[in-house]
């Protein structure tokens, strides 16, 4: 039976997992040197366009049409058979059409995430092709094994209420792949690139906060206590988080930087996206103040430490904060939440926590190796890294000339 | 004493301010100019009409030097901003005629290091 409160929030989600993506445009945008601030909402208003597209032709269906193989099934290209009409296995009260442009966001976000590792030196073209391949062979097959009927870590019961390991570890650590291979910007060491518009960097991150109220409140596919839960533990862990990285500068660096809470507040946004629909609000409180930790080590310390340009911190904040977020998952998870999950460790579950691990896991070693194929094959064929004089005018020229700022009217 | 001004490309001045560091010329003062040169530009395309005005974007250096100082910052600025392409800029080469710090009212040469 369809619905209609449940299908109007689905869609709204939609609508506001739709916008992450411009979101994280602005987020990412602000950070890199004014040169490069198209480039960069380019590279995430393009996928917007291109993984829409895919998501209906190809996409859908090799990551939701039950198979029992690598992908989903091929039933549902081009929206074969996915109607107005409700698929009960993925929700009973929307329309089938619903659940699939819902996903279609997330399918939309997840490549988007990664532009902060390769950001100010990837060739366009290159760019396009890695994206679309990326999403045919890690996106799809991994959000099949996770949420599609079938999927064999579905089946073992790994829990994943709305992406952490779907999008954010999987983006994250093919973030990491990208910017090692790649290599570092040029320069980089004499010059210290400083984000070129701190404002959008502050309304970027509103505009992620607000719009994963969408992608975890949205996930329950429904508008009830559930979506309740996951929304209140969302804005608690973006809360806590933001504070605990402002709380560690203030300790560490003797002041706390806008830059720093939205950092965390995007931080503790990762890292409840597993769990939203799971734990409560205490938990959610606790999530989000050892993200900032975490994270705060991953790209002040790590990142120096082995010396990969991950740009804009892709992996920093959305690996390390995707995986804390799945481990404190088997943690936190109680049944008292959410009858259709189950109790994590601290509930006596030890299993749980182990499925975890093992979900993590396959994801970074999936998601890394064949990233790295992908990448190789793009740089074999069209070389993926722009040369050094296109890299020192800047991508917004040189790639699509065009310029964000003048100097004179 | 010699004022140098230089109009160099905006994508050199990293080049240019590590070559003014190593020959120990420390002072500069960085400003973006438009200007009018030889070279034709870059071509911006919005919504399908070209633009390649003849305006283009420059780094403009000021740096203000003692006499013995004068060869090694016209050398740093060459060895930086050239790539040997029609626009790489110009470097001019003014008497300066006094110099003073404002916070010890200093004058001349001193003041200028």
């Amino acid at each position: 039976m369809i619905n209609s409160g449940d299908t109007a929030w689905v869609l709204i989600s939609s609508a506001l997992v739709l916008l992450m993506t411009p979101g994280l445009a602005f987020f990412y945008g602000g950070m890199v040197r004014r040169k490069n601030v198209l480039s960069v909402l380019m590279q995430c208003f393009i996928i917007m366009c291109v993984l829409s597209i895919h998501w209906v032709l190809i996409g859908y269906s090799l990551s939701f049409a039950p198979s029992k193989g690598f992908w989903g099934g091929l039933q549902w290209l081009g929206l074969n058979g996915v109607g107005l009409g409700s698929y009960a296995d993925y929700s009973a009260t929307i329309p089938h059409q619903a659940f699939m442009i819902f996903q279609a966001m997330f399918a939309i976000i997840t490549p988007a995430l990664i532009i902060g590792a390769f950001a100010e030196r990837m060739k366009f073209s290159a760019f396009l092709i890695f994206t679309l391949l990326w999403a045919t062979f890690v996106y799809d097959p991994l959000c099949n094994w996770v949420w599609g009927m079938g999927g064999w870590l579905r089946n073992l019961g790994a829990l994943d209420f709305a992406g952490g390991t779907v999008v954010h570890i999987n983006a994250g650590i093919a973030a990491l792949v990208t910017a090692i291979v790649l290599g570092r910007r040029s320069n980089l060491d004499k010059n210290v690139p400083t984000p070129h518009n701190m404002p959008f960097v502050v309304l970027g991150t509103a505009l992620l906060w607000f719009g994963w109220f969408g992608f975890n409140a949205g996930s329950a596919l429904a508008a009830n206590g559930l979506a309740v839960n996951a929304f209140v533990v969302t804005n608690t862990a973006a809360a806590s988080a933001g504070l605990s990285w402002a709380w560690i500068e203030w300790m560490r660096n003797g002041k706390p930087t806008i830059f720093g809470v939205c950092s965390g507040a995007v931080a503790g946004l990762v890292a409840i996206t597993p769990a939203a629909g799971f734990v409560s609000v205490i938990p959610a409180i606790i999530i989000g103040l050892v993200v900032s930790v975490f994270c705060f080590i991953a790209v002040t310390v790590i990142k120096p430490l082995f010396g990969y340009d991950d740009s804009l911190d892709a992996f920093g904040v959305h690996c390390i904060g995707g995986i804390w977020g799945a481990l404190a998952t088997g943690l936190f998870a109680s049944k008292l939440v959410n009858p259709n999950g189950s109790d994590g460790l601290f509930l006596g579950n030890p299993r749980q926590f182990l499925i975890q691990l093992l979900a993590v896991g396959v994801t970074l070693v999936y998601t890394g190796l064949v990233t790295f194929i992908i990448y190789k094959l793009v740089d074999i064929f069209i070389g993926v890294r722009v040369d050094e004089k296109s890299e020192a005018m800047g991508l917004d020229l040189t790639q699509h000339r065009e310029r964000a700022y003048t100097v004179l009217e | 004493m010699k004022l140098v001004i230089a109009i160099i490309q905006p994508y050199k001045l990293e080049e240019v301010k590590e070559e003014l560091y190593k020959a120990e010329v420390n002072l500069i003062t960085v400003s973006e100019v438009l200007g009018h040169g030889r070279q034709k530009g870059v071509t911006e395309v919005y919504r399908g009409s070209k633009e390649t005005g003849n305006l283009l974007r420059k780094i403009r250096l000021e740096i203000a030097v003692n006499d013995n100082f004068l060869e090694p910052t016209i050398r740093a600025i060459v060895k930086g901003a050239k790539s040997g392409e029609t626009g790489d800029g110009k470097i001019f080469v003014l008497d300066l005629k006094e110099c003073i710090r404002i916070r010890t009212e200093e004058r001349g040469s001193v003041a200028i290091g």
